[in-house]
């Protein structure tokens, strides 16, 4: 409320160099996933595939969440009240589909 | 906490969601994992109810572009208007900042805008799935199979089509969601409610939700059609 004497005087201008330099980034990340998708034998490299894959989409949830919803500049323990939680569902994420794996044997191999 | 309070709820709104999300992908990752993978190389990769499909062999079609084998396309333009749409969202934030009445309109229904091609693109690409290819799948007694319901499945077994119906679905309706969220804040804006408010805090907390929709939108895109 302190700035409501300020404004109408003039037009700011906008700050908008690290949003495009964001979307860029963003772009560019794409564009390298469908290059790969595309050009790397997924025959004899499909785990190499896949591990570029999930490091460049947690690149992009990077600056998705540190630059436009702008976590990167808030208090530290709103960082850690959002990173800490969703840092176990790394372990959701690998239990489970061992345990997937397991179940498939069960169902498929082992009669 | 130097967080207003409706944006910190916001906040951990999204982390109940992001919670919501990851279960149902970790779940199409266990089902996945549960399934037999085809065998041979890529080139000779053909459907079958028997082992899971390979995701840019299923959604490989183009609106207006029919029978180009197009694999993934499509995909990559949803997710560009995706982004961009998330681009003019934040350039809206910051011209809230800025307490810049026309340009958050402008960019607003930028945002609007992003949001309904990119429905509709969804609507196109169900539309594609529920109806299938035009072989279909013969299957083993002969009789044979088209497009993908929550029982029958053309490309794979009935649990691909499932998961994709619930994952893209309920990310659809975020979406939607969010459109409908992004009309009220436009309209509250050109109606000059945040500028007697004196501050456009309204737009950051939308805008959160906004970007949080894109960002599953890119988890979904790596772990439903690119791997």
């Amino acid at each position: 409320m302190a700035q409501h004497t300020e404004h109408h005087e003039e037009k700011l201008p906008a700050q908008t160099k690290e949003i495009w330099r964001t979307f860029w980034i963003l772009l560019l990340i794409t564009s390298l996933e469908f290059v790969i998708a595309f050009t790397v034998d997924a025959d004899h490299y499909k785990w190499t595939k896949i591990g570029i894959f999930v490091i460049l989409t947690i690149v992009k949830a990077y600056y998705i969440v540190g630059i436009f919803m702008h976590l990167k500049h808030e208090v530290k323990a709103l960082i850690w009240t959002i990173i800490l939680p969703c840092m176990f569902v790394v372990w959701l994420v690998v239990a489970l589909i061992v345990e997937g794996g397991y179940i498939g044997f069960e169902r498929f191999f082992y009669k | 906490m130097k967080v207003g309070y409706g944006k910190l709820m916001m906040w951990i709104f999204l982390l109940s969601d992001t919670f919501t999300f990851s279960a149902l992908l970790v779940s199409y990752g266990l089902v996945r994992f549960s399934f037999p993978t085809f065998e041979g190389l890529r080139k000779n990769f053909e459907f079958s109810n028997a082992w899971w499909p390979i995701p840019e062999q299923v959604f490989k079609a183009v609106p207006f572009l029919h029978g180009i084998n197009a694999p993934l396309v499509f995909v990559g333009i949803m997710t560009f208007i995706l982004i961009m749409s998330s681009v003019t969202m934040v350039l809206a934030v910051e011209a809230g900042h800025r307490r810049d009445k026309a340009d958050v309109e402008k960019y607003m229904l930028w945002t609007i805008l992003g949001g309904i091609a990119f429905l509709s693109s969804q609507a196109w690409e169900w539309g594609h799935f529920i109806h299938g290819s035009e072989e279909g799948l013969t299957l083993a007694n002969g009789t044979k199979l088209f497009g993908a319901n929550l029982v029958q499945n053309e490309y794979g077994p009935p649990a691909f089509a499932d998961f994709f119906f619930f994952i893209t679905g309920f990310h659809g309706t975020h979406v939607l969601s969010g459109v409908v969220l992004n009309v009220l804040i436009f309209y509250n804006a050109a109606n000059g409610v945040y500028e007697k408010r004196g501050h456009y805090e309204m737009v950051e907390k939308v805008g959160l939700y906004w970007h949080f929709v894109d960002l599953v939108w890119v988890f979904v895109f790596t772990f439903f059609y690119l791997v």
